[in-house]
């Protein structure tokens, strides 16, 4: 029994190096293959075809580009992520701050909406049509139709601005200090990034418990004497999160790509801002391990999420040989 | 428990109405039952009659959107309909207790089943300490025959078969001692066997403990063979109780006698009769007797008020203001049964093998259908009946062997199959509710066939028109959309479709499964009639023994993939020579044989 399970977790974990290691090669033909010359990005048009070609002699891109790609895997499976162009700093030192910023900011986000959407979703179920339900249903439906950068300048308009001056309109945080020295310049981003989740988990963990609460088990419950509460938590839950988990993590991944967004209009200094900035000025190796990062945050939160709705269904579970 | 235990009286329902919340309109009404301690009463009637409505008020439990409008129901002092919940709770699992008809579903999937059974218990402050629990829960496996060890108790509800399923079920339900218990179809979908052993298990339980057991079904065999008492339901009435010999000996309700007539039975060469129409639902139903309007003794008095119950003798009473006279009138008339011919063979199975990815589950065979004929194909399910019938219809690939039609070797599947074979064999399937389209009109599902043929719209329309007549139905119907139809009416439809290409061969799985009693009789007399009048072959493919006799003249009895006895149906059903059909007789409840 344990031992099926670690099994099947490290199968679905080598299934999902296999896709980041496809996705890399996707992240540098599109990058590196395309004919775009970082070299005249930071040098500029002016530049003498001799200071071009050092530059670029430099970055080894005069290098075939079968050699590049492995060079540059093999540096990051080494931990060497190359030079930033833009900065000159190496990538690592660069990004690393960054990249713990923003996972600060996504586990707070997820930490906070998985338990909220969960208890939203189970109550409206559980007041199937009534205020609660209905309620709940309008408002999580007009906010999951907001896109975020509305979410956070109405939010900034009411707790920064105009109606309230609580909390600031951008985080004021140093890069590479810790993210939770700036409590109240974290609320707005957090709070923004809540809002984008919560309302539509909390709208599929309803759907998946008003099915739940309608089968045969649960009417059951109820007839052997069950009360309200173990019939809810005991009974219906760990039917319902499985469907739910799916949902969760992808939309968990989706923040991954939100928070840049986000963390624009907060001037947060996270992988967001970064991307942005390295998009502009051709930074290549920062881009490609940003896309990267990115790329093992789906990777591993569906990674996640199936391995938990195998752990909660017994059906799949005892069937892992 | 039992500070004063009451006389005899296990269970009474007093003047029971339940009603439609939005509406007002009655599910149930006038119901009054009483059940002593130690008995069982088997209440009949068909799908939509409101027996299960008033099974859960017994655990004070409605549906959403139903609610109880008035009567009292004492579960022995107990009154369960006027409690707060917090004590409706603690009488739920405790002084009543329910069984629920589909194990499957009702055991919660993420939970094992040691844990189910231990929380009835918590629930109820069973057994002062977890010691105690477990042994009672010990105790309980024991009762209903099944292991109580840990690793037995560890097991989630789909690692156990149907009938393991239903004895947890039953094992949950007696585990506080109740005294009064619900069950609602325990025995619908599982195997005549494994329903023998739970039958016998129930029934030793209520004797034993001296439980008063509503036992609500639509098989009127098992109420024969495990009940008391019975009660018939109607359109949401009882319409007769008494004891079990009465009510089966001398049914004195119109209804009844037409139930007792349209049920098959493995004892006897009864050909059976149905009746056509249907009960009205909720809000639609009529002024005074609900039955009025498929009656043959009906009059003008029927209709102005719901009849009293009349006393038959003994303890038979029938809401009937002709009851006394229901015996002199027979219930429409059996077809006369014409000598047997044996006609040619139209299919052929030469050592069919099947199976699905690798694993063969129908082994070497061998089966002929005659013109004009009917072959039953009958088994447990797993037995491997419905992958021959699929393999003859074409629906399934992987198969050795041989089909023959008239004489030709059949291609695999039906699309490698010339339009003409593909036509001459008609599947009709098991459920009428997923077999046709809900976004056509049944005339155009009817018609598919020919216009893929190319027929001209004319002849397309007069041949809908000329197969729904076939199948008793007026021509407007072509115009409906499935969902208009009661099932019977559906499998009608069904029926129509298979007709409209003029087929040598209907291949029927299980067509009469999903319906109640009374439409079953009328859809195996249709067919029986179709056979005869278009010299039909027909394979006839079912898990229900006792309709093999009114329905075909050759049996085949299918187990674990292959055939152990093949012959004419009297003989087989009759005087099975294998041990595995006389057990399968054996197992098989039996009006006919309960009365004797």
């Amino acid at each position: 029994m344990k031992a099926s399970i670690l099994r099947f977790v490290l199968k679905r974990i080598a299934l999902g190096l296999l896709t980041l290691f496809i996705v890399s090669l996707l992240i540098f033909a599109v990058t590196q293959a395309l004919p775009s010359d970082p070299a005249e990005a930071i040098l500029g048009r002016e530049a003498t075809p001799e200071a071009l070609e050092a530059l670029r002699a430099d970055f080894g891109l005069d290098k075939p580009i079968v050699v590049q790609y492995t060079n540059w895997l093999s540096g990051v499976l080494t931990g060497d992520l190359g030079t930033s162009y833009a900065t000159s700093t190496p990538v690592g030192e660069y990004i690393g701050p960054r990249v713990g910023a923003s996972f600060f900011l996504l586990l707070i986000a997820a930490v906070g909406s998985i338990p909220l959407s969960i208890v939203i979703g189970a109550n409206a179920a559980l007041h199937r049509d009534r205020k609660f339900d209905t309620t709940s249903s309008l408002v999580s439906l007009i906010l999951a139709a907001m896109p975020e950068f509305v979410v956070g300048t109405i939010l900034t308009i009411i707790f920064s601005t105009t109606i309230w001056q609580l909390l600031p309109a951008v985080t004021y945080l140093e890069v590479g200090a810790p993210p939770w020295s700036d409590i109240q310049g974290l609320t707005l981003p957090v709070l923004t990034l809540l809002i984008a989740v919560t309302p539509y988990v909390a709208r599929v963990m309803r759907a998946a418990m008003v099915e739940v609460l309608e089968s045969d088990y649960i009417e059951m419950a109820r007839l052997k004497g069950m009360d309200e509460r173990t019939v809810l938590w005991r009974h219906a839950m760990p039917n319902a999160v499985g469907p739910a988990f799916q949902v969760i993590a992808l939309n968990l991944a989706y923040l991954a790509g939100g928070v840049i967004i986000v963390e624009r209009l907060f001037n947060f200094p996270g992988i967001g801002s970064a991307l942005a900035d390295a998009v502009r000025s051709r930074d290549l190796p920062v881009i490609q391990f940003l896309a990267l990062i990115i790329a093992a945050v789906y990777v591993l939160t569906n990674l996640l999420a199936d391995i938990g709705t195998v752990l909660v269904t017994p059906r799949l579970r005892t069937r892992l040989k | 428990m039992g500070v004063k235990v009451s006389s005899a009286s296990g269970l009474r329902i007093i003047d029971l109405r339940l009603n439609v919340a939005a509406t007002g309109n009655d599910i149930v009404d006038g119901i009054n039952l009483t059940i002593e301690k130690g008995r069982v009463l088997g209440l009949v009637g068909e799908s939509g009659s409101g027996k299960t409505t008033v099974g859960l008020a017994v655990l004070s439990h409605a549906r959403r959107g139903v609610e109880v409008a008035h009567g009292q129901i004492f579960c022995g002092d107990t009154e369960v309909l006027c409690l707060d919940s917090e004590a409706r709770r603690k009488i739920r699992g405790g002084i009543v207790s329910y069984v629920p008809q589909d194990p499957a579903s009702s055991l919660n999937p993420a939970l094992r089943i040691g844990l189910q059974l231990t929380e009835v218990l918590e629930a109820h402050d069973f057994g002062g300490s977890t010691e105690a629990r477990k042994a009672r829960i010990k105790e309980m496996m024991a009762e209903v025959l099944l292991p109580g060890d840990d690793e037995y108790l560890e097991r989630y509800p789909h690692q156990l078969s149907g009938g393991q399923q239903q004895r947890v079920g039953l094992a949950m339900a007696f585990a506080c001692r109740p005294s009064v218990i619900v069950l609602d179809e325990p025995t619908t979908g599982l195997d005549v066997s494994t329903q023998e052993h739970v039958l016998k298990t129930i029934r030793k339980l209520t004797r034993d403990h001296g439980v008063a057991a509503l036992y609500i079904t639509h098989d009127l065999a098992v109420i024969a063979d495990l009940a008391d008492d019975v009660a018939v339901m109607y359109s949401g009435r009882v319409v007769e109780q008494g004891e079990v010999a009465e009510i089966f000996k001398n049914p004195a309700h119109p209804y009844t006698r037409h139930l007792v007539a349209a049920a098959p039975d493995i004892a006897s060469k009864k050909s059976i009769i149905g009746l056509a129409g249907r009960a009205q639902s909720p809000g639609k139903r009529p002024v005074g007797c609900a039955f009025a309007a498929r009656c043959e003794l009906v009059e003008d008095a029927c209709r102005v008020e719901f009849p009293k119950m009349v006393a038959i003798g003994g303890r038979q009473t029938a809401a009937c203001i002709k009851a006394t006279q229901v015996a002199s009138v027979s219930v429409g008339s059996a077809k006369p049964v014409s000598a047997r011919k044996v006609g040619e063979p139209v299919v052929e199975l030469v050592s069919v093998s099947a199976g699905y990815s690798g694993n063969t589950v129908v082994h070497d065979v061998s089966l002929t259908i005659r013109k004009g004929e009917c072959l039953a194909l009958v088994g447990e399910s797993g037995s491997g009946k419905t992958t021959v019938s699929r393999a003859i219809g074409g629906l399934h690939r992987e198969w050795t062997g041989l089909i023959r039609l008239n004489g030709r070797e059949l291609k695999t599947m039906a699309r490698q199959r010339a339009v003409a074979d593909r036509l001459a064999i008609q599947y009709v399937f098991q459920n009428p509710y997923g077999s046709l389209n809900p976004r056509r009109t049944v005339g155009d599902s009817i018609v598919r066939p020919l216009v893929i043929d190319g027929k001209s719209k004319d002849d397309a329309r007069r041949a809908v028109l000329d197969v729904l007549d076939k199948v008793s139905l007026p021509g407007s119907y072509a115009n409906k959309y499935p969902d208009q139809l009661s099932g019977g009416e559906r499998q009608r439809i069904a029926i129509a479709r298979a007709l409209v290409s003029e087929p040598e061969v209907l291949v029927c799985d299980e067509v009469t499964s999903a319906l109640d009693v009374l439409v079953q009789a009328a859809i195996v007399d249709l067919l029986g009639d179709l056979r005869r009048q278009l010299g039909l072959a027909m394979l006839f493919v079912t898990h229900n023994l006792p309709l093999v006799r009114s329905i075909a003249d050759e049996v085949a009895v299918m187990s674990e993939g292959r055939i152990v006895e093949v012959g004419l149906s009297e003989s087989v059903i009759g005087n099975p020579q294998q041990q595995y059909t006389q057990s399968l007789i054996s197992a098989t409840p039996s009006i006919e044989r309960s009365m004797r």
